[in-house]
């Protein structure tokens, strides 16, 4: 929005540049607060396994540190405090650097958790300790190019969702009009290419790679409990563990030999190939996080596919079914984001570091589970507190709007009014 | 090359002690000396910029640790299990305490955040004057390298000891002191008028408790570990550090009087910073001592990951954090000088 203002000079631009810098000041601090436990949480809780692999990935978390976390955080404070202070393009250039760091921590993030789900690039000493044996080999991992591509389609996805939202949102009320057509055309623009990314060629390469390296985590997110030529998808029914089949399918035959390997009569191995002793440890929470994901990616592609057309007939605007449409969809990427990643979490299952450390082999042995509950359940208390505050707060800016406010003068520093 | 890391995990707390040290200090103070919700926007404005810069310090030094002495990062962090939890707590607390408060112009929302962001930097203070102490003290590690600790036993310094007893209580008084006088400091070289003569006011009332507290923890710390001396007493070079400590802390209370400002400041970070490495070298190379057997000590040596890691993490480290560096040359160089109310765009 603000490369908008700047290109345009046009003052709405900048009206709404702002009102999304609130927002995300917002979120940016609940995202801070929320995300310096974690780093933590491997010492605390996984000790055994910060032992074992500190030296393979606290190399990416350093990294993050050091290249992202002081980038947004340091440029954050001058993109927010600092407008006054600096000119327009350089304003712009803090807003650019904190993004820069924020998509740079994503993918040391993602470098951490491939490793995870595929090893790679490290040899393993006489007592167990992993050991990086080539940098970029571990920065180039090549589930790590994927996921990231995958991951950050996912992170657009929700942003243009929570964009076309309140541009809905604005027309459908009958205010800030003007504004409400320039959040939705960005986001609908932005939002047909994204979701379309996220399944081809994201999702697919992603699906691929994964039925090569953990065929057995793919054979359970898809429910297929034997082996089979030919292996259809099930769109919809209940896995049933412990019978091995699936309740009431609606399934779509050979579908699934054909997304993996580009032939419909091709064998898909199922779980029964595998021992069970490496199955993930719970095949339907893992079965259902990876249909709510799909399910929500390809409803994400008809209702942008859908809004494309309509704003490309110059017709969006005044429709209001696809307006209610798009604010009802609000909530539905944090839910396929979280899917997905509790997808390639549980599917990782029952592994920590994939093929070679299992869970319970990670975890602290001296902090007993008494104390694990007091402070899960503080977590717990906290975050739900937190939450409350940010529907609190994103709700009041959102019905506040993006409404005209002082504005601080770049040359004169005295307070005035952009018409 | 252990060496090295060793100095960088130790550089990075001592560069977070002295930045965070500050707006911490400005929490615990503004509850008291902030008299009205301008004078208390100024001091929060003070800080706003950059308090989150700062504490990335930690978070950066925490996973330098992690990096390069992984088995120092897993005992440390599951044997202190539940005062870092609180830490985790104090820090949400705290950020959301300052970044939230001026959503909402009631006095009874600001007034929420505000006790939010003063009890919980007070709090992190004690908690981080207590964790040194106990890493000064020592922990009964057992024979895997793993402990465990409690919040506390019998507060004494025995070979069962918990997180609190009377020596870390006092290293945690050290750290409130210290902080919120370093935190006086810079809030007076932000600040001018009434807001600041309290602000120098408040220095020169904690001058003389700092002095006096950091006596009595000097003497308390050889009381309970008279071998971290050993060190000194083979390099006698390093009992220039004490002297600088104390000259800090003249230096503090001189440029005070004087109503130099940024010296006042500056003598403030030196005394911190020499606190720091006063402890550091006095364990090196030991980095976890045992208070059950020597032989079980976390050190250097023992503790450290891969070489081939470390060499390679070395460059990008040290390329890294010079960019880094001068991202905060740069923002503090945007951010300096006095603080007056008008609009600055955004929030406070």
């Amino acid at each position: 929005m603000k490369s908008l203002y700047l290109r345009t000079d046009n003052p709405l631009y900048n009206r709404v540049a702002r009102f999304w810098a609130k927002v995300f000041g917002v979120n940016f601090v609940l995202g801070v607060v929320t995300g310096i436990p974690m780093e933590f949480q491997f010492g605390t809780n996984w000790a055994e396994f910060s032992r074992v692999t500190g030296g393979v990935i606290g190399q990416p978390l350093v990294m993050e540190g050091v290249f992202s976390f002081f980038l947004e955080s340091a440029f954050l404070g001058l993109f927010l405090y600092g407008e006054r202070r600096l000119s327009r393009r350089g304003h712009w250039w803090t807003a650019f650097a904190v993004f820069a760091g924020s998509w740079l921590s994503g993918y040391f993030i993602i470098v951490t958790d491939a490793w995870m789900q595929y090893p790679v690039a490290f040899t393993r000493t006489a007592d167990g300790i992993f050991q990086v044996t080539s940098f970029w080999g571990l920065l180039l991992n090549p589930w790590a190019l994927i996921q990231y591509a995958h991951n950050m389609c996912g992170a657009l996805i929700t942003g243009v969702f929570v964009m076309a939202a309140v541009g809905a949102y604005y027309l459908l009320e009958g205010k800030f009009v003007e504004e409400g057509r320039a959040f939705l055309r960005v986001a609908v623009i932005v939002g047909i290419i994204a979701c379309i990314a996220q399944i081809f060629p994201t999702g697919d390469l992603h699906g691929r790679f994964l039925a090569a390296k953990q065929p057995v985590t793919m054979a359970a997110m898809e429910g297929l409990f034997k082996t089979e030529a030919g292996a259809p998808v099930v769109i919809l029914g209940q896995p049933d563990a412990e019978s091995q089949r699936i309740d009431n399918p609606l399934i779509a035959s050979r579908v699934l030999s054909f997304l993996i390997y580009g032939a419909t009569t091709a064998q898909v191995k199922g779980l029964n190939e595998f021992p069970k002793t490496d199955w993930p440890t719970n095949i339907p929470l893992l079965y259902y996080s990876y249909h709510i994901m799909a399910g929500l990616g390809t409803l994400f592609v008809l209702v942008m596919t859908a809004s494309a057309f309509l704003l490309w007939r110059g017709r969006l605007y005044q429709t209001d079914w696809m307006l209610w449409i798009l604010l009802l969809c609000l909530p539905l990427p944090y839910i396929a984001n979280t899917a997905g990643w509790m997808t390639a979490e549980i599917g990782r299952q029952p592994w920590l570091v994939y093929g070679h450390m299992r869970t319970p082999e990670g975890y602290s042995k001296y902090v007993h589970a008494g104390n694990s509950l007091f402070t899960l359940l503080g977590f717990m208390g906290l975050y739900a507190l937190l939450a409350i505050l940010f529907l609190f707060l994103a709700h009041r800016l959102i019905a506040h709007g993006p409404v005209e406010e002082p504005v601080p003068d770049i040359t004169s520093g005295a307070p005035v009014t952009v018409a | 090359m252990l060496l090295t890391w060793f100095l960088l995990v130790a550089i990075m707390i001592t560069a977070y002690v002295v930045l965070d040290g500050f707006d911490l200090g400005v929490g615990v103070l503004h509850l008291f000396m902030a008299r009205t919700e301008d004078e208390r926007r100024l001091l929060m404005r003070a800080i706003g910029p950059v308090w989150d810069g700062n504490e990335v310090w930690l978070l950066a030094g925490g996973g330098t640790l992690y990096f390069a002495f992984p088995l120092l990062y897993a005992s440390g962090f599951s044997g202190f299990y539940l005062p870092l939890m609180i830490v985790l707590w104090l820090l949400i607390l705290r950020g959301i305490g300052i970044e939230l408060r001026m959503h909402l112009e009631s006095p009874v929302w600001r007034g929420i955040f505000n006790g939010c962001f003063g009890i919980s930097s007070l709090l992190l203070t004690v908690f981080y004057g207590a964790a040194l102490g106990n890493v000064i003290r020592g922990v009964p590690l057992q024979r895997d390298g793993y402990f465990f600790l409690p919040l506390w036993t019998d507060w004494t310094v025995g070979p069962q000891p918990g997180i609190l007893d009377w020596y870390t209580v006092i290293a945690g008084i050290v750290a409130l002191v210290a902080l919120a006088l370093h935190g006086a400091n810079y809030a007076a070289l932000k600040t001018t008028g009434e807001l600041n003569l309290r602000c120098r006011h408040a220095a020169a009332f904690l001058w003389p408790v700092l002095v006096l507290v950091t006596a009595i923890s000097l003497a308390a710390t050889l009381y309970i570990r008279p071998s971290l001396l050993d060190n000194y007493q083979s390099a006698p070079i390093l009992y220039a550090i004490p002297v600088l400590v104390a000259a800090s802390l003249f230096g503090i209370r001189r440029m005070g009087a004087q109503g130099n400002e940024r010296g006042a400041f500056l003598a403030s970070c030196s005394y911190l910073i020499w606190m720091l490495v006063g402890a550091a070298a006095a364990v090196y190379p030991n980095l976890l001592a045992s208070t059950t057997a020597p032989s079980l000590n976390i050190t250097v040596y023992n503790a450290h990951s891969g070489e081939h890691g470390l060499a390679v993490g070395l460059i990008w480290w040290s390329f890294g954090m010079a960019i880094a560096i001068g991202y905060f040359v740069f923002v503090y160089r945007m951010f300096r000088g006095k603080l007056s109310l008008g609009s600055d765009g955004y929030g406070h």
